[in-house]
């Protein structure tokens, strides 16, 4: 039986025993983060599936719950994603480079932008619960109940549907608000690893895979912010 | 199968052209265009911005093949989702 | 290249390598895992079992005596939680694919073993949050949660086992996420993607439905359980929500998930057929692509759990078109396997004999369910005891003897002993016998009207139902059997040789039980799979040495 066997490579110290060579951790590791992020975009699918299907149900009572919406953090928030996307992948890059100041200095960059949106996210539900615009019971003492002047109901649009609209808006926004607080974490790690010098132009992968989630999260958020904020504008918001 | 280093020009550029589509976006959104287009209209801006994430920032395209067939899989799935969901509701009515 | 030298039998392996609780605990080791998983599976077949078994008393008479309604709810529901998300999902990947996965395509563990321990960390904090839902007073909704039932009305512990199920559906992602980068990337060199065998492919195409499905189900879980607490939500018709929402995105898994139970099982009966034949597998790439095409067609027949819950008729008859579509991938499988026994000097041995058990099992499910799936006959089936018979022919004619089939043949491997030959046909008999006598009379009790999650029933169907307890009782004594023997033969039984069967596989050319690291050097492949070694180079001893394996 003709058998033979291939001998282990010199290895590199961040290599982990179980692979061959550090070409086959980085291509693991990314290909893992890919998958991964294949099950976060089914996760959320089933609720814009749910947006999709009340939305197309009750057209005018969405529009008038969106138009409640701060267009102005939305618009701001989406800026300030955008910008930290682009200081995460500058991260990435100086990580590939070997630029290890600027590495630190980006990711540093990246975090203080995230919490930034959680930061803004915070003013707006805020704004929510004062209005009384917190679905249901969630907020024990502070049931659904805004006025109806203030939303300006137009003839036949039910307060149900609206409130239809503010659930599907904290669940949609609350689950993108904790892969962002968990993006936090994760970077927060990245960077305490990078600062002790870890990563080099031949081993970033971690850097790269926190990227890849980080712009993830990113794309959810493009897909909301015209989605929630956007969608009743032209028929006269205020 | 080394990895290939995006230009920091390019990591500019998209960062330029995503900001131009949420101006854009948003300046939309205020005008009343005819239909649904108004939809049609947010939503390629969303799909074009996700797309410059994805390919340029997130490097899909300088990755190997497989990692394209993923990407498209998620997409695929969505759209089973989607599609047999709206089967059952849009032919709701038609009895 | 140098002709091959047998490693020295070090004997040093994975179960002796390190000792102490901790040793275990803290593991990164795939098979150390997948012995952890077997552990706690074994532990929740055993919870739901006792579930069966008050089912099945409670339904000797025709009266409530043993249970009230209440607890009768209860019991079915805690029977079918446990059962499919606590033991069923993770019973065959989990156990023997967390084992085989690595060794089978030569690789020294799982891409990423850490995340394989915390999978296991994840599955039992699920089930603990489970077990506590259940102690603390239990749920009433059915397995499948169906609302405004448990969004509004029930007042069981629905959100506390929901926790329990979305928790412990991250493990089953993450073994789905794992198993998939590990055979893309880590395969021996050597090892082509039409070299792998069969049991692989099957695993390929069940981490696909674990990572596509199984976020679908987390969100519609944590939906309804907030939905609870909130009192309004996305399913609730006060708020203009739709309550068949909940069972499009709740089938949308729960479809494809009953494929994530059975494809496995497919994958180690490919394995048993074709090695227990000593032949090569009839049409290898016909099994290997119907793993992946059941594994897209699952995706899109959920809806024939819907016909009857106000679905559109349209959507109905799409549904009912793909359903049936869906059965030829399966039925291509068991007319493979057939096609391989033909003319096969085939080994009777206990593994073999659940492998047949599975084909007929599984062919009579698959075909019920076609059944199922025409619109009209469904109006008349469904929500009755016909419904019932058709899963569990799959579930436990299919997965279950498998999964016991795989776990004899691979228990050597696994523990270093060989399981007492006599004592596991004896018992895989019983099974059978067992199995037949419970499920077949309740074919002909849902065709005569008797309606599931029922237990009050007219005097006429008592015959059947004693019946089917009686089977219940013989399939009972048939699974504890094993269960004596196994752990009898880990102490006591013959000491089992690296490769006991005689078998080209990859995870049969080391020792047993494997070292740490599964091969003493990263193998290179060079054959094909399931290809036979002229007997006069195979060493032979025991099992096959009367036989003269064909020529691949
Ligand atoms: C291959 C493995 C299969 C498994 C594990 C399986 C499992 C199940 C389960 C658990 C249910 C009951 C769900 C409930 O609680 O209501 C069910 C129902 C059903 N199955 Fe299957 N099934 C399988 C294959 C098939 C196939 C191949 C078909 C048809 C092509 C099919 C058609 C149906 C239908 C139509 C129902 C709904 C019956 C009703 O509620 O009226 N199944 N199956
Ligand atoms: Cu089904």
């Amino acid at each position: 039986m003709a058998e033979s066997y291939v001998e282990h490579e010199a290895s590199h110290p961040a290599l982990q025993h179980h692979f061959e060579n550090l070409e086959q951790q980085r291509e693991a590791g990314t290909l893992g983060m890919w998958v991964f992020l294949v099950t976060e975009i089914m996760f959320f699918g089933g609720m814009f599936l749910a947006y999709t299907l009340y939305r197309s149900k009750f057209p005018e009572a969405f529009a008038i719950a969106s138009n409640h919406l701060d267009i102005k953090l939305g618009a701001i928030n989406t800026a300030v994603l955008i910008l930290s996307s682009f200081t995460m992948a500058m991260a990435v890059y100086s990580t590939q480079v070997g630029k290890l100041r600027a590495q630190i200095i980006y990711l540093v960059l990246t975090i203080v932008l995230g919490l930034a949106f959680l930061g803004i996210k915070g003013v707006e539900y805020h704004e929510k619960y004062v209005d009384h615009l917190i679905p249901g019971t969630l907020i024990p003492g502070n049931p659904f109940n805004p006025d109806p002047h203030a939303m300006h109901l137009t003839q036949g649009v039910l307060m149900q549907h609206v409130q239809m609209f503010y659930w599907i808006y904290f669940a949609m926004t609350g689950m993108h608000a904790l892969h962002m607080i968990i993006g936090v974490g994760l970077l927060s790690v990245i960077l305490y690893f990078s600062v002790k010098g870890r990563y080099s132009p031949e081993y970033h992968n971690p850097v790269e895979v926190a990227g890849l989630y980080w712009h993830f999260v990113d794309i959810v958020w493009i897909f909301l912010f015209p989605l929630l904020y956007l969608l009743g504008r032209h028929l006269g918001g205020h | 199968m080394s990895e290939h280093i995006v230009p920091v020009k390019v990591y500019v550029s998209i960062f330029l052209a995503l900001m131009v589509g949420t101006a854009v976006t948003v300046l939309a959104a205020f005008q009343d265009f005819p239909g649904a287009l108004n939809v049609i209209v947010a939503m390629t801006i969303a799909v074009v911005k996700a797309t410059l994430v994805v390919l340029y920032f997130m490097h899909v395209r300088y990755s190997a093949r497989l990692i394209w067939v993923i990407v498209a899989s998620a997409l695929f799935w969505m759209g089973i989702l989607f599609a047999l969901t709206f089967s059952d509701y849009w032919t709701r009515g038609w009895l | 290249m140098e002709t091959f030298v047998p490693p020295v039998p070090s004997r040093i392996n994975y179960i002796n390598a390190q000792y102490g609780l901790k040793s275990w605990l803290l593991t990164k080791d795939h098979k150390r895992i997948a012995l952890l998983y077997l552990g706690s599976i074994s532990f929740f077949f055993f919870i739901g079992g006792l579930y069966a078994m008050a089912i099945r008393l409670e339904l000797l008479t025709p009266q409530a005596d043993l249970l009230q309604s209440t607890t009768y709810n209860k019991v079915f529901t805690q029977h079918g939680i446990i059962m499919v998300f606590f033991f069923l999902i993770p019973s065959i990947p989990a156990t023997l694919g967390n084992f085989l996965v690595p060794m089978m395509i030569g690789a020294k563990d799982l891409a990423f073993p850490r995340i394989n321990l915390l999978s296991w960390y994840i599955y039992m904090l699920g089930g603990i949050v489970t077990i506590y839902a259940l102690l603390a007073g239990g749920v009433d909704t059915g397995w499948t949660f169906y609302t405004p039932f448990s969004t509004t009305f029930s007042n069981s512990y629905v959100v506390a086992t929901g926790l329990g199920i979305f928790i412990n559906g991250f493990s089953s992602i993450l073994t789905g996420l794992n198993f998939i980068v590990t055979i893309h990337t880590m395969r021996a060199p050597g090892m082509t993607w039409f070299r792998l065998p069969l049991f692989i492919w099957a695993h390929y195409a069940t981490s696909l439905i674990m990572i596509l499905g199984t976020p679908v189900i987390a969100i519609t879980i944590l939906l309804l359980a907030f939905e609870r607490v909130a009192h309004i939500g996305i399913f609730d018709p006060a708020v203009g929500g739709d309550p068949v929402l909940f069972q499009h995105l709740f089938w949308f898994y729960s479809h494809p998930a009953v494929y994530i139970m059975v494809l496995p099982g497919m994958g180690i009966i490919s394995e048993l057929i074709a090695n227990f034949s000593r032949k090569n597998i009839f049409g290898y790439s016909f099994v290997a692509f119907s793993s992946l095409a059941i594994a897209v067609f699952g995706f899109l027949v959920w809806g024939h759990h819907l016909f009857v819950a106000s679905q559109s008729v349209y959507a109905g008859m799409i549904f009912s078109f793909l359903s049936f579509a869906v059965a030829i991938p399966s039925a291509i499988k068991v007319f493979n396997w057939t096609a391989t026994l033909y003319k096969a000097s085939i080994s009777y041995d206990t593994p073999m004999l659940y492998a047949l058990g599975f084909i007929g099992l599984f062919t009579i499910g698959g075909m019920t369910g076609l059944f199922l799936a025409a619109l009209a006959v469904d109006v008349h089936l469904s929500d009755t005891y016909f419904v019932v018979a058709h899963f569990h022919y799959i579930m436990v004619g299919g997965t279950l003897l498998a999964y016991l089939g795989g776990l004899h043949y691979w228990w050597p491997k696994i523990t270093g002993r060989m399981y007492p030959e006599g004592w596991g046909r004896f018992s895989a008999l019983v099974v059978f016998i067992g199995f037949n006598l419970t499920f077949l009379p309740q074919f002909i009790l849902g065709y005569m009207g008797m309606p599931r999650r029922y237990h009050v029933y007219p005097a006429e169907f008592q015959v059947l139902h004693v019946l089917s307890t009686a089977g219940a009782s013989i399939l009972g004594v048939g699974l504890l059997i094993p269960l004596f023997y196994l752990m009898w033969s880990m102490r006591y039984g013959k000491v089992a040789p690296g490769n006991p069967w005689h078998l080209p596989g990859l995870e049969w050319r080391t020792q047993s039980p494997p070292p740490t690291e599964n091969f003493d050097y990263t193998p290179v492949v060079t054959w094909e799979a399931y290809e036979f070694a002229p007997p006069e180079e195979t060493e032979v001893v025991g099992k096959f040495h009367d036989k003269v394996p064909e020529k691949a």
